[in-house]
Formats: C-alpha cells, structure tokens, sequence
C-alpha cells in the first residue's frame, strides 16, 4: 500500500517536471516530437533507477558511517556523471540495439536536473533501498509522461498559427502552464 | 571589451533567462515570491563569481581532457559552502529553497560560462562577467519573483497590499510557468522592435 502511494504521489500528484520543476530543460528541449520524447523518457528511467541505488548504496554505508554526509552534492553529482559514462559503455557492449534507441540522450542526462534531484530528495525523505528505487522509477515515468504528453501538444501546435512574439519558448511554456493546472487536480488523492 | 560591458551585457544583451534560457528550473522553481527568487539568484551569483575566479585561476594547471569533470567538483566545493552557510544563518530561507539549493552545482548558467569565458580570460574578467550573468540572473527572478507575488498573493517584497481575492494560482506551479511564458512574449516584442 505505501508503494502505491509512493508511485500515484511521485507520477501524478508531485509530478516531477510540472510541480516540482526538475528538468525542466529536457523538458523543453526534447520534446518536439512524441518519438524522441518516448527515447529520453526511456533513457531517464534507466539511469535514474540505476542511480537510485548507487546513491543510496553511497549515502548509507560511505558516507554516514564517515560521518560527511555534508559532501553530498560533490559526491553525488560525480557519480551521477561517471554513472552515466560507464552505462553508455556497457550498453554499447551488451545490447546495441538498446544503444541505438537510447544513446544520443544518455549525454544530456548529466545535466538534467531531475537525476540529482531525486538523488537528494530520496535520502531527504529517509526512504529505504526498495522504497528509493520505486520512488525513482516512478518520478521518472511521471518525467516521460508530462514529456510524451507535452510533444504531443507541440506536434499540435506546429500546425497552428503562433503570433510571431509567441513563437518557441514562449507558447511552449504558456502550454506547459496549462498543462500543469490540469495536473493540480490530481492534488488530495493522496 | 570595456570592463563595464563585462557587467552590463548579462543584465539585457546576454540575459541568462531571457535571451540565453538557462537555469530554468530554479527559475520556475523558486520564485514564489520577489525575496525567494532574490534570494536564489543571489545565492547563485555567489557560486558563479567564486567559481568563475576560482577557474581561471587555475585554467593552466587542468588537463583539456578532464577540463570539466574538475569545473564540476569546483563549482560543487562552492556550492556545498553557500549551502552551509545558508542552513547556519538563514535556516528559513534555506527550508524555502530546499533542493534547489544543491541543485546550483548543475544549473547550466555556471558551467556555460566556465567553459565559455572564465577558461579563457584573466581573473578580474572573469570575476566581472561572473557579477555581470549572476547580476542579470538575479534581476530576472526577482522580476519573476515579485509579478507572482503580487498577482497571487497581494504582495510586495512581503508587504501586503490587498488581502484577499487575488487568484492564488499565481504562486502555484502553473503560475511559474505562465509568467515566465508571457515575459518572454513581452522580451520578443520589446527586442524585435529595436532591431
């Protein structure tokens, strides 16, 4: 029962790109075409639940026992980006197809926010390892949700006549503030 | 370049939010309020002179090929000090702004000008440009801050001037993201007519 709540919470209710404003940059940057949406979606799920369990590996069996939790940013934003590397490596190796359909965006994960801030927010809520990795996987499912939904808005929109101030970021961002209102019902199911 | 275009430039022509779109989320994501937003774009601007300075003074001791791996852990190391800082003396503040404060090590605006400015130019430039972007930045989401403020929530700066009746949604997250939707509207306009 905690995990459904966790799961419905982090996808809808607290949904991590239109609530909790975590990679927003993805967000607007790929997310023109329902295809490549579906692949960065993919990708962010992978690394982000790998990620999930090395950081909590590392919080709780290096740096608490150390007693240095305060170098947590440092620690974490170099293992995400290591992480990243290394599973770019390994799935060139293992499964190529995979590579293929994932690994023009596995770069631009580094620097997608959301990755280090579901890092810092799974340890700031004292979840355990199984309550982290489905808290990660479920944030990053919401990611690919708003991101699918948002492309297909803007696949819409291209066929519209945007007044020229309008055009590109601006309108993009007016949709995804609607959007975002049509999320706030989701607020109080849990 | 004039030292003083240096400064001036990322307050307009180079304006991290509206020109460049960098930083979006802590853009969207903590101005709540003018204080909030002042606050998170001063806290930034502090990381982004300290790094900028720190990077260009050791700009010829990093390898090129592990150039930004060891940006990354320089910024990181300043960031974890404004951090502590802010949870020591601004224990509030700090609550308000919560993740979004670790969260500077991977907003672009810092590494962007790493990488693209204090990695090449001496280390009084690289502290202007670093006062000139965060400076900028800092102006952007007070801006943001305060129209939320006063739509949402009747206020100024935390001075109230209406009590009720002012469409809360403003301070909520879709707020964030019409605000930021319709400046940018307004910055097109503004700029398409002096070109």
């Amino acid at each position: 029962m905690e995990y459904l709540f966790i799961i419905i919470g982090a996808i809808f209710v607290n949904n991590v790109v239109l609530a909790q404003f975590l990679g927003i940059c993805p967000f607007l940057g790929v997310s023109s075409k329902v295809s490549t949406s579906l692949g960065m979606g993919a990708a962010v799920l992978f690394v982000m639940t790998i990620a999930s369990i090395v950081v909590f590996l590392i919080q709780n069996y290096i740096l608490v026992p150390l007693g240095i939790e305060y170098m947590q940013t440092i620690v974490f934003i170099l293992v995400i980006a290591a992480l990243v590397q290394m599973v770019e490596i390994m799935l060139k190796k293992v499964s190529p197809a995979l590579y293929q359909a994932l690994g023009i965006f596995l770069p631009l994960i580094t620097t997608n926010c959301a990755v280090l801030g579901v890092a810092l927010l799974q340890v700031q809520k004292g979840y355990s390892l199984g309550e982290s990795v489905v808290y990660s996987a479920s944030t990053a499912l919401g990611f690919a949700l708003a991101l699918v939904l948002f492309a297909g808005l803007r696949e819409r929109l291209e066929l519209n006549d945007v007044p020229k101030a309008f055009q590109g970021t601006a309108i993009a961002l007016i949709t995804a503030g609607i959007m975002a209102m049509a999320f706030m019902g989701f607020s109080g199911i849990v | 370049m004039s030292k003083l275009s240096l400064i001036t430039k990322g307050i307009l022509k180079e304006n991290p939010t509206f020109v460049l779109l960098l930083g979006m989320c802590p853009t969207l994501g903590t101005t709540t309020s003018a204080i909030n937003g002042m606050s998170m774009g001063v806290a930034t601007m502090a990381v982004l002179i300290l790094s900028n300075m720190t990077i260009s003074m050791i700009k010829n001791l990093i390898p090129d090929k592990v150039r930004i791996p060891a940006f990354i852990v320089v910024i990181a190391s300043f960031v974890t000090v404004v951090e502590l800082l802010m949870q020591a003396y601004l224990p509030a503040l700090y609550e308000t702004l919560g993740v979004f404060i670790p969260l500077i090590v991977v907003n672009c605006i810092i590494l962007g000008r790493a990488e693209a400015f204090a990695s090449k130019n001496s280390i009084g430039d690289s502290a202007l440009d670093g006062i000139g972007i965060g400076l900028g930045f800092t102006l952007s989401l007070t801006t943001i801050g305060a129209i939320r403020e006063i739509l949402g929530n009747g206020s100024i700066f935390g001075w109230q001037f209406a009590s009720e009746g002012m469409p809360m949604i403003f301070i909520f997250a879709p707020g964030a993201f019409i605000v930021l939707g319709y400046l940018l509207v307004l910055f097109n306009k503004v700029t398409a007519k002096n070109k």
